[in-house]
């Protein structure tokens, strides 16, 4: 079966930093990932590689067999059109949600469907509102987002994604702007989408997540995969003194046994 | 200091008076209406990302916005006839002034709207698949007009009253005419006064009619 997402040499640089410093990379389709690393390390970086927000600045990244970019002379090309259309494949969720606050909770989840899609407006309600029953806010359809909770408005942001049809999703650090009490039903969000099979791709610091919901943790050090494997592997038994400092260090360390 | 008011002596011209008011809105319609559109062009000119396109664009806003709207009216008037050959009207002079000076404020405006808004928009947009088209179309317009609808709609104001400066190229708007009533009659006092209740008695309404507006487009953020 081909992955969803293969990455491979991947390099990044800002300027005259090198970000992410030759990254490999497979997610295989129905697989959930999740991206460890302490502030810095090039996490969301390497996320925002796979949907093309950054361009890499050389390396391969394909989407279920489909190489993105065309070669020429030893580089990787983009047509910005190509991109466009890339990422109505794949989903994303931020931090701070990025709602659009013009529009009402509906409207949000039924604009990529109908502008970038081309679907019809009754058809795009449909999915729309089938999507926000997925994360329980059907009844907040027509509300706008300022009147949402932290909560709320992250679960209308990954209906927002989801409504697109994507073929992976990709979440960077969802939980880190909510209020702790508001963080669960996030989480419980995203463990029903990985086990309904989407493929998922996350950078979290909530290890009991990755723990439980994900089939493979890396984790990023100084741009380069420091260690990945099964998560019951990489977080009870790492094998570099990196990787164990991180997760001692890390308030929400609490691994059943 | 005993001053006999004698408005009837005004208002006998009321038919001149209404010329000029009629030549007030002609201008207000015109500068704003191309002022406006021009500013939204202008501004879209001057956040392009390209040197050769935001350059003289910066350039245009930078020369209106820093000489009195006053001062250009004349220059069309006296100096573009003699270094172009182009004949100038008065009613030319005054439209060209207003409104160069209006596109050039207003793309300010429209720039600085744009840029207000947040990356995070942008972001947004592009991770659903938006272009760079859709997403100015899409989400940042609309978002940035609301925050410029308060500057826009003063300025809106401002050129109503800016039209009176047609007056010194002899464009018949309501200060205009009433300069006419008042040589005629030598009721300079009156005849100012009127103009002065005139533009009130049209204006407040408006102003009022601008607050309703702003309180309605201010509604969804929060
Ligand atoms: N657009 C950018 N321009 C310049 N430097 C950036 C940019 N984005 C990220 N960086 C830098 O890249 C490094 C990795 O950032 P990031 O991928 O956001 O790390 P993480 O998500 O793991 O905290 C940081 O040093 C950051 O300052
Ligand atoms: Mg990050």
């Amino acid at each position: 079966m081909t992955n969803a997402v293969e990455i491979r040499e991947l390099h990044k640089s800002f300027g005259d930093l090198e970000v992410l410093k030759g990254i490999d990379l497979d997610v295989a389709q129905g697989e959930a990932v999740v991206l460890l690393g302490s502030s810095g390390s090039g996490k969301s970086t390497l996320l925002r590689c796979i949907n093309f927000m950054e361009e890499p600045t050389s390396g391969r990244v394909s989407l279920n067999g489909d190489l993105i970019g065309t070669e020429q002379g030893g580089r990787m090309r983009y047509r910005e059109s190509d991109l466009c259309q890339l990422r109505t494949r794949i989903g994303m969720v931020f931090q701070h949600f990025n709602l659009f606050p013009h529009k009402t909770v509906l409207e949000n989840v039924m604009e990529g469907q109908v502008i970038v899609l081309g679907r019809s407006k009754a058809e795009a309600k449909e999915k729309a509102m089938a999507q926000l029953a997925r994360v329980g806010l059907e009844e907040k359809a027509p509300e706008y987002p300022a009147r949402l909770s932290g909560g709320q408005k992250q679960r209308v942001a990954i209906a927002r994604a989801l409504a697109m049809d994507p073929e992976v999703m990709l979440f960077d650090e969802v939980t880190s702007a909510l209020d702790p009490e508001l963080v669960g039903e996030v989480l419980k969000t995203m463990r029903q989408l990985a086990e309904e099979g989407m493929t998922m791709v996350c950078v979290t610091h909530e290890i009991g997540f990755a723990y439980h919901v994900a089939n493979k943790v890396c984790f990023l050090h100084q741009g380069q995969i420091l260690e990945q494997g099964a998560p019951q592997v990489v977080l009870k038994t790492p094998e570099t003194s990196r990787v164990r400092e991180f997760l001692e260090g890390h308030s929400l360390f609490k691994l059943p046994e | 200091m005993n001053h006999n008011w004698n408005f009837a002596s005004v208002f006998a011209y009321w038919e001149v008076l209404a010329v000029g008011l009629w030549g007030t809105l002609v201008l207000f319609v015109i500068c704003t209406g191309l002022g406006l559109s021009g500013g939204l062009i202008m501004g879209m000119l001057r956040y392009s990302k390209s040197r050769w396109v935001n350059y003289p664009a910066r350039l245009y806003v930078e020369v209106f916005r820093n000489t009195p709207v006053l001062v250009q009216i004349i220059w069309f008037f006296f100096a573009l006839p003699v270094l172009t050959g182009i004949e100038v009207t008065p009613f030319l002079a005054a439209i060209l002034g207003i409104t160069l000076n209006t596109i050039a404020f207003s793309a300010e405006v429209f720039r600085g709207g744009i840029q207000s808004i947040e990356r995070e928009q942008w972001e947004a947009g592009k991770a659903i698949g938006m272009s760079y088209g859709q997403t100015m179309r899409r989400v940042i317009l609309p978002q940035a007009l609301k925050r410029m609808l308060p500057p826009l709609t003063s300025r809106g104001i401002e050129v109503f009253k800016m039209s009176t400066l047609a007056s010194v190229v002899a464009y018949p708007e309501t200060l205009q005419q009433a300069k006419l009533i008042a040589s005629y009659e030598y009721n300079p006092i009156e005849a100012y006064t009127v103009v002065a209740l005139i533009f009130f008695v049209v204006l407040l309404p408006m102003v009022q009619l601008t607050y309703v507006l702003e309180r309605r487009f201010g509604k969804s953020d929060a």
